[in-house]
Protein backbone atom coordinates (compact mmCIF):
# COMPACT_ATOMS: atom_id res chain seq x y z
CA UNK A 1 0.00 0.00 0.00
CA UNK A 2 1.70 3.13 -1.21
CA UNK A 3 0.74 6.48 0.27
CA UNK A 4 0.53 8.86 -2.65
CA UNK A 5 -0.45 12.39 -3.44
CA UNK A 6 -4.17 11.57 -3.38
CA UNK A 7 -4.07 10.50 0.26
CA UNK A 8 -2.60 13.80 1.36
CA UNK A 9 -5.00 15.76 -0.82
CA UNK A 10 -7.90 13.89 0.77
CA UNK A 11 -6.75 14.77 4.28
CA UNK A 12 -6.34 18.40 3.25
CA UNK A 13 -9.77 18.50 1.60
CA UNK A 14 -11.44 17.06 4.71
CA UNK A 15 -9.66 19.56 6.97
CA UNK A 16 -10.60 22.47 4.70
CA UNK A 17 -14.23 21.38 4.68
CA UNK A 18 -14.17 21.09 8.46
CA UNK A 19 -12.93 24.69 8.59
CA UNK A 20 -15.80 25.91 6.39
CA UNK A 21 -18.19 23.83 8.46
CA UNK A 22 -16.87 25.42 11.65
CA UNK A 23 -17.43 28.94 10.32
CA UNK A 24 -21.05 28.12 9.50
CA UNK A 25 -21.74 26.23 12.71
CA UNK A 26 -20.20 28.68 15.19
CA UNK A 27 -21.16 31.89 13.51
CA UNK A 28 -21.74 33.62 16.83
CA UNK A 29 -18.30 33.00 18.27
CA UNK A 30 -15.45 34.97 16.68
CA UNK A 31 -12.74 32.94 18.42
CA UNK A 32 -13.95 29.66 16.93
CA UNK A 33 -14.26 31.36 13.53
CA UNK A 34 -10.61 32.45 13.75
CA UNK A 35 -9.63 28.91 14.73
CA UNK A 36 -11.54 27.55 11.73
CA UNK A 37 -9.62 29.93 9.47
CA UNK A 38 -6.37 28.60 10.96
CA UNK A 39 -7.59 25.07 10.21
CA UNK A 40 -8.29 26.02 6.58
CA UNK A 41 -4.84 27.59 6.21
CA UNK A 42 -3.38 24.39 7.63
CA UNK A 43 -5.21 22.40 4.96
CA UNK A 44 -3.80 24.71 2.29
CA UNK A 45 -0.33 24.13 3.72
CA UNK A 46 -0.82 20.35 3.54
CA UNK A 47 -1.79 20.72 -0.12
CA UNK A 48 1.25 22.89 -0.90
CA UNK A 49 3.68 20.56 0.84
CA UNK A 50 2.15 17.41 -0.69
CA UNK A 51 2.35 18.80 -4.21
CA UNK A 52 5.86 20.07 -3.51
CA UNK A 53 7.09 16.66 -2.38
CA UNK A 54 5.33 14.49 -4.95
CA UNK A 55 6.19 16.81 -7.84
CA UNK A 56 9.76 17.16 -6.47
CA UNK A 57 9.58 20.93 -6.64
CA UNK A 58 10.68 22.75 -3.52
CA UNK A 59 8.91 26.02 -4.27
CA UNK A 60 5.68 24.74 -2.74
CA UNK A 61 7.38 24.41 0.62
CA UNK A 62 8.74 27.94 0.37
CA UNK A 63 5.21 29.21 -0.23
CA UNK A 64 3.86 27.08 2.60
CA UNK A 65 6.25 29.05 4.80
CA UNK A 66 4.83 32.34 3.52
CA UNK A 67 1.31 31.09 4.18
CA UNK A 68 2.40 30.25 7.71
CA UNK A 69 3.79 33.77 8.17
CA UNK A 70 0.58 35.38 7.00
CA UNK A 71 -1.47 33.05 9.21
CA UNK A 72 0.55 34.03 12.27
CA UNK A 73 0.21 37.75 11.47
CA UNK A 74 -3.52 37.37 10.87
CA UNK A 75 -4.05 35.56 14.16
CA UNK A 76 -2.13 38.23 16.08
CA UNK A 77 -4.02 41.14 14.52
CA UNK A 78 -7.38 39.40 14.73
CA UNK A 79 -7.00 38.57 18.39
CA UNK A 80 -5.78 42.11 19.14
CA UNK A 81 -8.89 43.53 17.46
CA UNK A 82 -10.98 41.07 19.46
CA UNK A 83 -9.44 42.19 22.76
CA UNK A 84 -9.97 45.88 21.92
CA UNK A 85 -13.55 45.19 20.88
CA UNK A 86 -14.27 43.30 24.07
CA UNK A 87 -12.78 46.13 26.12
CA UNK A 88 -15.04 48.66 24.45
CA UNK A 89 -18.31 46.75 24.15
CA UNK A 90 -18.07 43.94 26.71
CA UNK A 91 -19.12 41.31 24.20
CA UNK A 92 -17.65 39.50 21.21
CA UNK A 93 -20.88 38.24 19.65
CA UNK A 94 -20.77 38.52 15.87
CA UNK A 95 -24.26 40.00 15.68
CA UNK A 96 -23.23 42.74 18.12
CA UNK A 97 -20.56 43.93 15.70
CA UNK A 98 -22.74 46.44 13.86
CA UNK A 99 -21.23 49.82 14.71
CA UNK A 100 -20.59 50.62 11.07
CA UNK A 101 -24.12 49.61 9.99
CA UNK A 102 -22.75 47.69 7.04
CA UNK B 1 6.46 0.71 3.42
CA UNK B 2 3.59 -0.82 5.35
CA UNK B 3 4.82 0.98 8.47
CA UNK B 4 4.75 4.24 6.53
CA UNK B 5 1.13 3.60 5.52
CA UNK B 6 0.10 2.71 9.07
CA UNK B 7 1.74 5.87 10.44
CA UNK B 8 0.10 7.97 7.75
CA UNK B 9 -3.35 6.65 8.61
CA UNK B 10 -2.82 7.08 12.35
CA UNK B 11 -1.69 10.70 11.99
CA UNK B 12 -4.25 11.56 9.32
CA UNK B 13 -7.17 10.15 11.32
CA UNK B 14 -5.95 11.93 14.44
CA UNK B 15 -5.60 15.22 12.55
CA UNK B 16 -9.05 15.00 11.01
CA UNK B 17 -10.61 13.94 14.32
CA UNK B 18 -8.91 16.82 16.13
CA UNK B 19 -10.12 19.19 13.40
CA UNK B 20 -13.68 17.95 13.87
CA UNK B 21 -13.40 18.44 17.63
CA UNK B 22 -12.14 22.02 17.13
CA UNK B 23 -15.44 22.76 15.43
CA UNK B 24 -17.65 20.70 17.69
CA UNK B 25 -16.13 21.18 21.16
CA UNK B 26 -18.41 22.83 23.70
CA UNK B 27 -15.66 24.68 25.55
CA UNK B 28 -13.37 27.02 23.54
CA UNK B 29 -10.39 26.02 25.70
CA UNK B 30 -10.92 22.44 24.52
CA UNK B 31 -11.18 23.78 20.97
CA UNK B 32 -7.75 25.39 21.28
CA UNK B 33 -6.27 22.21 22.72
CA UNK B 34 -7.70 20.16 19.84
CA UNK B 35 -6.30 22.74 17.43
CA UNK B 36 -2.86 22.12 18.97
CA UNK B 37 -3.40 18.37 18.51
CA UNK B 38 -4.33 18.91 14.85
CA UNK B 39 -1.17 20.98 14.32
CA UNK B 40 1.00 18.32 15.94
CA UNK B 41 -0.47 15.57 13.78
CA UNK B 42 -0.02 17.65 10.65
CA UNK B 43 3.59 18.24 11.63
CA UNK B 44 3.97 14.47 11.93
CA UNK B 45 2.48 14.08 8.43
CA UNK B 46 5.03 16.60 7.16
CA UNK B 47 7.86 14.65 8.75
CA UNK B 48 6.49 11.49 7.16
CA UNK B 49 6.50 13.12 3.72
CA UNK B 50 10.03 14.45 4.15
CA UNK B 51 9.40 18.15 4.85
CA UNK B 52 11.13 18.28 8.22
CA UNK B 53 11.81 22.00 8.29
CA UNK B 54 8.18 22.94 7.79
CA UNK B 55 7.14 20.41 10.42
CA UNK B 56 9.42 22.05 12.98
CA UNK B 57 8.25 25.53 11.94
CA UNK B 58 4.65 24.36 12.30
CA UNK B 59 5.27 23.15 15.83
CA UNK B 60 7.20 26.27 16.81
CA UNK B 61 5.02 28.91 15.16
CA UNK B 62 1.56 27.39 15.46
CA UNK B 63 1.78 25.46 18.71
CA UNK B 64 4.28 27.74 20.37
CA UNK B 65 2.86 31.10 19.35
CA UNK B 66 -0.52 31.10 17.66
CA UNK B 67 -2.27 28.45 19.74
CA UNK B 68 -0.95 29.90 23.00
CA UNK B 69 -2.16 33.33 21.83
CA UNK B 70 -5.61 31.86 21.29
CA UNK B 71 -5.47 30.23 24.71
CA UNK B 72 -4.53 33.55 26.35
CA UNK B 73 -7.38 35.40 24.68
CA UNK B 74 -9.95 32.69 25.42
CA UNK B 75 -8.98 32.68 29.07
CA UNK B 76 -8.58 36.45 29.36
CA UNK B 77 -12.00 37.46 28.05
CA UNK B 78 -14.86 36.90 30.42
CA UNK B 79 -17.49 35.60 28.02
CA UNK B 80 -20.59 33.47 28.41
CA UNK B 81 -19.74 30.86 25.82
CA UNK B 82 -22.98 28.93 26.29
CA UNK B 83 -24.88 31.95 25.02
CA UNK B 84 -22.62 32.21 21.98
CA UNK B 85 -23.34 28.59 21.17
CA UNK B 86 -27.10 28.90 21.13
CA UNK B 87 -27.48 28.91 17.33
CA UNK B 88 -25.50 25.71 16.84
CA UNK B 89 -28.42 23.44 15.93
CA UNK B 90 -30.16 26.10 13.86
CA UNK B 91 -27.14 26.60 11.62
CA UNK B 92 -26.43 22.86 11.32
CA UNK B 93 -28.40 22.18 8.09
CA UNK B 94 -27.05 25.11 6.08
CA UNK B 95 -23.53 24.51 7.38
CA UNK B 96 -23.73 20.82 6.52
CA UNK B 97 -25.06 21.67 3.05
CA UNK B 98 -22.25 24.13 2.29
CA UNK B 99 -19.65 21.76 3.71
CA UNK B 100 -20.90 18.82 1.67
CA UNK B 101 -21.05 20.86 -1.54
CA UNK B 102 -17.49 22.05 -0.95
CA UNK B 103 -16.27 18.54 -0.17
CA UNK B 104 -17.92 17.20 -3.33
CA UNK B 105 -16.21 19.92 -5.37
CA UNK B 106 -12.83 19.13 -3.84
CA UNK B 107 -13.36 15.43 -4.58
CA UNK B 108 -14.23 16.31 -8.18
CA UNK B 109 -11.05 18.35 -8.45
CA UNK B 110 -9.02 15.43 -7.13
CA UNK B 111 -10.72 13.02 -9.56
CA UNK B 112 -10.11 15.32 -12.52
CA UNK B 113 -6.51 15.69 -11.39
CA UNK B 114 -6.12 11.91 -11.23
CA UNK B 115 -7.73 11.40 -14.65
CA UNK B 116 -5.85 14.26 -16.28
CA UNK B 117 -2.63 13.97 -18.22
CA UNK B 118 0.24 13.11 -15.93
CA UNK B 119 3.63 14.65 -16.17
CA UNK B 120 2.35 17.71 -17.98
CA UNK B 121 3.72 19.93 -15.22
CA UNK B 122 7.45 20.00 -15.58
CA UNK B 123 9.18 20.04 -12.24
CA UNK B 124 11.79 22.71 -11.80
CA UNK B 125 15.32 21.66 -11.11
CA UNK B 126 15.70 21.20 -7.39
CA UNK B 127 18.49 19.68 -5.41
CA UNK B 128 17.70 16.01 -4.92
CA UNK B 129 16.71 15.12 -1.41
CA UNK B 130 19.31 12.41 -1.08
CA UNK B 131 22.26 14.78 -1.41
CA UNK B 132 21.01 17.91 0.34
CA UNK B 133 18.69 17.79 3.32
CA UNK B 134 15.35 19.55 3.34
CA UNK B 135 16.30 22.53 5.49
CA UNK B 136 19.36 23.35 3.45
CA UNK B 137 17.55 23.00 0.13
CA UNK B 138 14.74 25.24 1.37
CA UNK B 139 17.24 27.82 2.53
CA UNK B 140 18.99 27.75 -0.79
CA UNK B 141 15.89 28.77 -2.72
CA UNK B 142 14.48 31.01 0.01
CA UNK B 143 17.57 33.18 0.29
CA UNK B 144 18.22 33.45 -3.44
CA UNK B 145 15.18 33.19 -5.66
CA UNK B 146 12.58 34.27 -3.12
CA UNK B 147 14.68 36.78 -1.21
CA UNK B 148 12.25 39.67 -1.74
CA UNK B 149 9.24 37.55 -0.83
CA UNK B 150 11.12 36.48 2.28
CA UNK B 151 11.82 40.09 3.18
CA UNK B 152 8.17 40.93 2.61
CA UNK B 153 7.20 38.13 5.00
CA UNK B 154 9.42 39.70 7.62
CA UNK B 155 7.84 43.09 6.94
CA UNK B 156 4.36 41.59 7.35
CA UNK B 157 5.36 40.15 10.71
CA UNK B 158 6.79 43.52 11.78
CA UNK B 159 3.61 45.34 10.77
CA UNK B 160 1.50 42.71 12.55
CA UNK B 161 3.55 43.10 15.71
CA UNK B 162 3.35 46.90 15.70
CA UNK B 163 -0.35 46.73 14.86
CA UNK B 164 -1.12 44.36 17.71
CA UNK B 165 0.81 46.57 20.16
CA UNK B 166 -0.85 49.77 18.94
CA UNK B 167 -4.30 48.18 19.09
CA UNK B 168 -4.01 46.82 22.59
CA UNK B 169 -1.91 49.57 24.21
CA UNK B 170 -4.07 51.66 26.48
CA UNK B 171 -3.10 54.96 28.07
CA UNK B 172 -5.06 55.31 31.27
CA UNK B 173 -5.61 58.85 32.40
CA UNK B 174 -5.64 58.11 36.13
CA UNK B 175 -2.14 56.66 36.24
CA UNK B 176 0.80 59.01 36.84
CA UNK B 177 3.66 58.08 34.57
CA UNK B 178 7.28 59.04 34.50
CA UNK B 179 7.88 61.54 31.69
CA UNK B 180 11.53 61.22 30.81
CA UNK B 181 11.38 63.98 28.20
CA UNK B 182 10.00 66.44 30.72
CA UNK B 183 12.66 65.41 33.22
CA UNK B 184 15.46 65.90 30.73
CA UNK B 185 14.08 69.23 29.52
CA UNK B 186 14.27 70.78 32.98
CA UNK B 187 16.75 73.62 33.24
CA UNK B 188 18.43 75.11 36.23
CA UNK B 189 16.42 78.30 35.86
CA UNK B 190 13.12 76.41 36.17
CA UNK B 191 13.95 74.37 39.17
CA UNK B 192 16.42 76.26 41.38
CA UNK B 193 15.66 79.61 42.87
CA UNK B 194 18.27 81.60 44.74
CA UNK B 195 16.72 83.63 47.49
CA UNK B 196 18.62 86.29 49.31
CA UNK B 197 17.51 86.13 52.91
CA UNK B 198 18.05 89.32 54.88
CA UNK B 199 19.87 88.89 58.16
CA UNK B 200 17.61 88.11 61.05
CA UNK B 201 14.47 87.49 58.99
CA UNK B 202 12.79 84.48 57.51
CA UNK B 203 12.03 83.64 53.92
Amino acid sequence: MVIGLAHYLTVAAILFTLGIFGIFLNRKNVIIILMSIELMLLAVNINLVAFSVFRSNLIGQAFAMFVLTVAAAEAAIGLAILVVYFRNRGSIGVEDINMMKG
Amino acid sequence: MILHAILFYVFAVAAVGAGAMVVAARNPVHSVLFLILAFFNTAALFVLIGAEFLAMILVIVYVGAVAVLFLFVVMMLDIDFAELRSGFVRYLPIGALVGLVLLAELVLISVSWALGPTGSVVAAATPSGAVVDNTRALGEILYTRYLFAFQMAGLILLVAMIGAIVLTLRHRADVRRQSIAAQLARTRAQSVEVVKVPLGEHV
